[in-house]
């Protein structure tokens, strides 16, 4: 019991690792644009369908994919900001745009299903189901190197956000829009740039993902964005510090029940978790404080 | 004359910025006060701790000899401080008489859970709407209860924050900068306006940068200096006190002659 | 001031707006009464049912999340319990004539049970968060309807065969939908022009300064939750009695709330009529595009699309859109001075247009991004 419950704690802390990095792009698109991209979690899906393409049909191996699966995916995030959330206005913007990314999530859904139908797919190579024996555990390659992939893509994050320029101007916007414009920002460019980044950061993890998610099909979309949104909640909105921590803290609670109780459960209690911490402290763990629910 | 509304030694920081330290004042009952200082002196702060949209951090604020220290603003509102805001604060998707209604909330109350005993009752009383009506020909703006407040201007909203606030007869007004950004006309007309309230009992404590507006209409000036209360006194007093001068242009030497204003 | 009194009569018109309005509610119901009634095909009679009950769902919603500004993408969560709740309690009861319909209120009890401690959770937060944490609660529910035993996991419950007159099989659930539909609309009107809903709206526009001026916000939003919750439950409860069947991914479905929601927006979110409007058009849409198009996917891409559609280029909505185009052209009409104007009809059109929507010189010309604001 106490070999498998260290080998859920292991297992938990390296898939965290993965679902941090996409939690993080959801949090940095909140903290910019202000509004909750719904569809993260299909894009994810996305993602995978395109390493999938990308190593059925074209064999290239999976990681070296994602230089092609990162910028595309890129390219889809600010055309989707373009398209569909810069040129909303008025009162109710920041709610227009969380029910328009779940409309755009719908017709990409729809468009999988219908390239794709709704059969499970994996994403395979010789990585995935080969394993490294250390300290007596098994680690199978997969994890670590997306364990590796994440720490990597969030370090260079951190690097962007706080090291150059650009990362600067993202920093700016995040704390207050309308001094940003005052000092010569292009907000309207700086959003949909990391709106952009936030979805580009997708690929890496949708990957990762189809290759160690046990499968997934066009629905899988919607278990990801609430596991998502419920790790950037916990973690406080906003925060990547937050999501970070969240991410793996659930991820792993939930390997962990899976293991000492039952599969079934364990995803009730990831919610649960979510609900219990919003009790105690509605701003997340690392949330500012809201001056008052508004 | 007693003290109704006093602060007794008020701190608050905001991280390492401190915002009031050891703040202490005193507005009597049925006069007009006013609060001056330079900006960042803390009087949007004080305000803002005074009607409990801020918690101090340290120090005590009474009411009639009451404590309401770290009160939630509708318990504040309710127990008789009425507040605008320096950025208009009214309801913009609802008329300007439904903004009256909804500040007569609190006395609408009818028993039962938070007064719903009657929850679909219409909004608005025969009794809160003649208030409501007198009270916005007071400030001329009656012909606009129909109107969504959005519609209104920038000076109109000021009239409108006004109006509202007083439907709850409040005892004291906290009035933050009802002058600024408004033409002469309508100045002189908010100033006549508290004028004819004070008559008629209300204390007044009016935070303002226009100095003409607060010289001529208040009784005693208080200034505010990085937190703190440096000197309270009548306008004339005030006008030539050197620690005003400080307070607004850094030290000055102390032989200079002070201009008059 | 309710949204259905609009100004007086003026002198010399020939029909009050007031009269041509209840006019056209009543002529509007003469005709809902008798569809059934005319159309006998049972597959439009079961759209009007399922209209119907979208239409109660959608005004149910818009009660909440239109008056109070927060927007609920879990409403899905107290449709399903409604379902379920009077599913498993009828279940040994083997119910098979119109008694079930005495059954509906308790779909209401289930929904309106789940929304208390929901809504006390929920509605402390921030609205963003709020969205959210009602989309984690609806996925929380559609598990456990999964995972539950006695809700019978996969395949769900099922109801026993009604032996009705297969010609009029649809008519009691139509009019029972029509009550229900009819009853939601009315509360909704009433709570519009009522203390409740006036503070519900200010708490929409800022609801630190409602909370400062005495509104009890907690339990304004939550008195609305709550019944918002209770009318979708009793959807929820007569939606499984017309399918006769439950399970966890029908009953617990996301595309209804982004439905709902859309119906809302559509019509206009947060007014009256919007969301009755909006599921007028949109539920028959959604079904027509069901029976035409085989693949179940297409119908989800071209909801999204109709969406993304409506958001960007009708972004307050039908009703509110058509009331701005109205003022502004009235306010034309009046500039362009008397003798544009010809007497009578369009006389009162005129007057009318000194009613309470904009007044004064001064309010005049800046209507137009507000002044067709809901009301």
């Amino acid at each position: 019991m106490g070999r498998q419950l260290s080998e859920a704690i292991i297992d938990g802390i390296l898939a965290g690792g993965v679902y941090a990095l996409m939690a993080v792009g959801l949090t940095l698109i909140f903290g910019v644009l202000d509004i909750i991209n719904i569809a993260q979690g299909i894009l994810v899906v996305l993602a995978a369908y395109l390493s999938y393409v990308l190593s059925v049909h074209l064999h290239i191996d999976l990681f070296l994919g994602l230089f092609i699966t990162v910028p595309a995916m890129f390219v889809i995030g600010v055309a989707i900001h373009w398209a569909f959330i810069r040129p909303l206005r008025g009162r109710e913007r920041t709610s227009m745009s969380l029910l328009a990314s779940y409309a755009v999530a719908l017709i990409i859904e729809g468009v999988l299903y219908t390239i794709f139908g709704s059969n499970y797919t994996n994403l395979r190579a010789w990585y995935v189901t080969g394993a490294v024996k250390v300290f007596g555990f098994y680690l199978s390659y997969i994890y670590l190197l997306g364990f590796a992939l994440a720490v990597v893509l969030v370090l260079a994050l951190y690097f962007t956000l706080y090291r150059t320029q650009f990362g600067r101007s993202i920093r700016a916007t995040m704390q207050d829009r309308t001094a940003a414009r005052l000092i010569g920002i292009d907000v309207n460019r700086v959003a949909g740039l990391t709106f952009g980044i936030g979805v580009a950061v997708t690929a890496a993890g949708g990957m990762v993902f189809g290759a160690t998610g046990g499968g997934f099909n066009p629905n899988t979309g919607y278990d990801l964005i609430s596991r998502l949104l419920a790790i950037i909640i916990l973690g406080g909105l906003g925060s990547i510090a937050g999501a970070l921590v969240a991410a793996v803290f659930m991820i792993t609670l939930e390997g962990v029940v899976d293991v000492l109780w039952s599969p079934s459960w364990s995803v009730v209690v990831f919610y649960g978790a979510l609900v219990l911490v919003l009790v105690v402290r509605p701003q997340g763990l690392f949330g500012r404080t809201a001056a008052r629910a508004q | 004359m007693t003290a109704l509304l006093s602060t007794e030694g008020v701190a608050k920081a905001f991280g390492g910025v401190h915002a009031l330290t050891d703040c202490t004042l005193e507005v009597q009952e049925g006069s007009i006060a006013g609060l001056i200082g330079p900006n960042g002196s803390g009087k949007t702060t004080l305000f803002n701790v005074v009607t409990g949209y801020e918690r101090v951090d340290s120090g005590h604020v009474y009411l009639g000899g009451r404590e309401i220290t770290n009160a939630p603003p509708d318990k504040v509102f309710a127990a008789g401080i009425g507040r605008t805001f320096q950025l208009t604060r009214v309801f913009p998707r609802l008329t300007v008489m439904e903004n009256m209604i909804v500040a007569a909330q609190h006395k609408e109350r009818g028993r039962g859970w938070g007064g719903m005993h009657m929850p679909l009752a219409r909004a608005g009383g025969p009794a809160t709407r003649r208030r409501a009506t007198e009270l916005l020909e007071f400030t001329t703006i009656a012909k606009y209860a129909g109107a969504l407040a959005d519609t209104l201007s920038y000076g109109q909203r000021k009239l409108l924050e006004m109006a509202y606030v007083l439907m709850a007869e409040p005892a004291i007004v906290l009035l933050d900068e009802p002058a600024g950004g408004v033409n002469p006309t309508l100045i002189t007309l908010i100033a006549d306006r508290i004028r004819q309230l004070n008559s008629q009992g209300t204390t007044f404590l009016i935070v303002e940068h226009n100095m003409d507006f607060v010289m001529g209409l208040c009784d005693q000036v208080t200034v505010l200096d990085y937190g703190t209360a440096v000197v309270t006194g009548p306008p004339d007093v005030i006008r030539s006190d050197h620690r005003v001068l400080d307070a607004y242009l850094g030290t000055a030497e102390e032989d200079d002659d002070i201009p008059a204003a | 001031m309710s949204s259905l009194t609009a100004g007086p009569p003026a002198a010399g018109s020939q029909i009050p707006m007031r009269t041509l309005r209840l006019a056209g509610i009543g002529v509007m119901l003469a005709v809902l009464i008798a569809y059934p009634l005319v159309i006998t095909d049972a597959l439009y009679a079961e759209f009007g049912v399922l209209t119907l009950l979208f239409v109660a769902w959608a005004v149910a919603w818009n009660m909440f999340s239109g008056y109070s500004g927060y927007i609920s993408l879990g409403h899905a969560v107290f449709f399903g319990t409604g379902a379920y709740a009077v599913g498993l309690l009828t279940e040994h009861l083997h119910l098979t004539g119109s008694q079930i319909f005495w059954l509906l209120p308790l779909g209401g009890v289930a929904g309106a049970v789940v929304a208390v401690p929901f809504g006390l959770i929920a509605l402390r937060v921030r609205r963003h968060t709020f969205v959210v944490i009602t989309i984690a609660v609806f996925f929380i529910f559609q598990l456990m309807a999964y995972n539950f035993s006695f809700t019978g996991g996969n395949s769900g419950l099922s109801t026993p065969a009604f032996f009705w007159s297969p010609a009029t099989y649809n008519n009691p659930f139509y009019y029972a939908a029509l009550i229900l539909a009819v009853g939601t609309v009315v509360l909704s009107w009433l709570v519009r022009g009522s203390r409740f809903g006036l503070q519900l709206l200010a708490i929409r526009d800022d609801e630190d300064r409602a909370r400062g001026l005495g509104v009890r916000a907690m339990r304004v939003k939550l008195s609305a939750f709550v019944i918002s919750a209770a009318i979708t439950g009793v959807v929820g409860a007569l939606w499984w009695f017309l399918i006769g069947q439950a399970l966890p991914n029908t009953v617990f479905n996301p595309a209804f709330d982004l439905s709902i929601a859309l119906m809302a927006f559509l019509g206009g979110f947060g007014t009256l009529a919007g969301p009755i409007l909006g599921g007028l058009i949109l539920e028959p849409l959604q079904q027509y595009v069901t029976i035409t198009f085989t693949n179940g996917y297409l119908g989800e891409i071209l909801l999204g699309a109709l969406f993304l559609l409506v958001i960007l280029f009708l972004p307050r909505g039908i009703i509110p859109t058509a009331r701005e185009r109205l003022t502004a052209w009235r306010a034309w009409r009046e500039r362009r001075g008397p003798q544009a104007a010809p007497i009578g009809a369009a006389g009162a059109d005129r007057a009318a247009a000194a009613g309470p929507v904009v007044t004064g010189p001064e309010t005049g010309t800046r209507s137009t991004p507000s002044a067709g604001s809901p009301r």
